[in-house]
């Protein structure tokens, strides 16, 4: 069935875009990451204009994610008190990383800017996760093999102690306020809402659990992308609400089945997935910038 | 005194030799949430007024989307990656293109009635000149046709339109799915030797109607309230999915 998108001004399989929400939604719910990095290539390549998909994309996953995070609090694995430390400097982060990111547009070649960095990232974050992840499967294998002991180091010595008891931790509030400014500010420059960044942020720097890491995550990015979307509909009308719709109908059913899933999967097998899933998309980037394109010349309309 | 000024009339006005009289399948063509792409019928016949002269009549026939400026760019390899370093600026492009005719265009068209009346999509794309520093401009347009053909937005249809006895005749012109709103002009052009004894021009109107009116509108001019809204629906569609796959595990 034949829809014609009122905003993006494109006609499109209906079908495809309740599947491809539906698809990314199950990786929301599984991963905790908004799915941002995956469904706006994905857009890209059905047709729809780019400046829509970004937008529109952002409201999607305000609704994969609200629906994650509901599954996720009646099973308490959301630590709201540090969603919320993270989201106050995600949000401080954004606010900066726009001002960067017009800086770069000012100086040209911003797409090639966020290309790299998506590369770099997505690769760097991917590998470290998947060795880490490969060893500690390997640990549970080996039997009578002690769990590791959560290391002491200058994280602790920190002022400004919080306790976070769904994460388990008593920690000062600045490394979460510094990573939410970090992942803030690359998620304004890259235009995702920073899930991929934010999960391995939170288990390997803060030493969250995974399991309440995926929650605390959802938490979080429901506000970034909340506040994507209205930037977006206010200054660039560029939100394709019936594209939208399609799309978080698959989403939401998508996420609470995600979600699902991840409870029954052990917290190793959750982190190797996503690591290889971040190299999967890391490495089809790398092949598009190393391999001849087959249509040299793209079309842009003029003061996008 | 009517009399004698229509009489005036007539000798003052050179008597056309052969005349367009043109009828559109359609004069507008209404985008709904459904729209999947629609088939104009063009036809119409030739008046005239003396013997159909020597040699054979031709039908051209154009339709043309809204214009707009474009920019083009082309990919070149800089320190092992392809990234985009050439950029020409198109002055105003079609969205929409289409232009069928009795035969091949060159046959049918003489190069100086193409340069007078913008025929050929070559001719309809208006590009001034290229900046500084690139040699080929003419590769930009090429790939911008190449492309747009591609999506079936920039079509040429040779032998697309029947004429009959010299007087009727009719072609048929598919608008893709992603039509761009606007005034579509529809131009039909008589030819003989190449050159254009008469012309006609229409507008066919592509709008959107209903819903998706509704909602264009919406998101220009009340923007903060379709953000608010798409908001509301993405809140309340991820609570329903919850609540729902609650009900459903009992």
């Amino acid at each position: 069935m034949q829809i014609y998108l009122p905003i993006a001004e494109v006609s499109v399989n209906a079908f495809l875009l309740l599947g491809l929400g539906g698809i990314v939604g199950v990786l929301s719910g599984m991963f905790g990451v908004g799915g941002g990095f995956l469904m706006t290539p994905l857009l890209f390549f059905i047709g729809i204009p780019p400046a829509v998909a970004v937008a529109t994309e952002a409201n999607q996953i305000v609704a994969s994610s609200f629906s994650g995070v509901l599954a996720h609090l009646r099973r308490k694995t959301v630590d709201l008190r540090m969603g919320t430390v993270l989201l106050v400097g995600g949000l401080i982060g954004a606010a900066i990383g726009v001002v960067i990111f017009n800086y770069l547009k000012a100086l040209g070649q911003v797409d090639l800017l966020v290309k790299l960095c998506y590369v770099l990232f997505l690769g760097v974050v991917g590998s470290l996760m998947f060795v880490e992840s490969l060893n500690a499967i390997r640990r549970a294998k080996r039997p009578g093999a002690r769990p590791q002991r959560k290391k002491h180091n200058w994280i602790h010595a920190l002022p400004f102690k919080m306790k976070f008891r769904v994460s388990g931790l008593y920690i000062s509030v600045i490394p979460p306020v510094i990573v939410g400014i970090t992942v803030g500010i690359l998620a304004a420059i890259m235009g995702v809402g920073g899930g991929f960044i934010m999960v391995p942020a939170m288990i390997y720097l803060l030493g969250m659990p995974t399991k309440v890491v995926v929650g605390t995550s959802l938490f979080q990015i429901i506000f970034v992308t909340a506040f994507t979307t209205l930037l977006h509909a206010t200054t660039n009308f560029t939100v394709d609400i019936a594209l939208a719709v399609l799309l978080l109908i698959g989403g939401v059913i998508g996420a609470q089945i995600g979600t699902q899933i991840g409870v029954k999967m052990k917290a190793e097998q959750l982190r190797i997935l996503l690591a290889i899933m971040v190299l999967a998309v890391c490495g089809k980037l790398a092949f598009d910038l190393l391999v001849m394109p087959s249509e040299l010349y793209s079309i842009g309309f003029e003061g996008h | 005194m009517l009399r004698l000024a229509l009489a005036l009339l007539l000798i003052i006005t050179p008597a056309m030799a052969e005349e367009v009289v043109l009828g559109l399948s359609q004069d507008e063509v209404a985008i709904n949430a459904t729209f999947d792409g629609d088939d104009i019928l063009i036809f119409g016949a030739v008046k005239r007024e003396k013997a159909i002269p020597e040699g054979p009549l031709e039908v051209i026939v154009t339709v043309a989307g809204p214009s707009e400026p474009l920019t083009v760019r082309r990919k070149d390899r800089r320190l092992g990656i392809w990234v985009n370093v050439d950029a020409v600026v198109i002055d105003e492009a079609p969205s929409f293109y289409a232009v069928a005719s009795t035969g091949p265009l060159e046959e049918v068209l003489s190069n100086t009635e193409d340069l007078r009346h913008k025929i050929t999509i070559n001719r309809a794309i208006r590009f001034v000149g290229a900046p500084q520093g690139i040699s080929d401009s003419g590769s930009f347009t090429e790939a911008l046709i190449r492309i747009r053909k591609e999506a079936d937005l920039y079509q040429t249809l040779e032998e697309a339109v029947d004429i009959a006895q010299q007087t009727l005749f009719r072609t048929q012109i598919n608008l893709p799915a992603n039509l761009v709103e606007g005034g579509y002009k529809t131009r039909i052009f008589l030819t003989r030797g190449g050159k254009v004894i008469d012309t006609y021009e229409r507008v066919l109107d592509v709008r959107k109607v209903g819903l998706e009116r509704w909602l264009y509108n919406m998101a220009h001019e009340t923007p903060l309230l379709y953000g608010l809204m798409s908001l509301a629906i993405a809140i309340a569609a991820g609570w329903g999915a919850s609540a729902a796959f609650r009900v459903i595990k009992g």
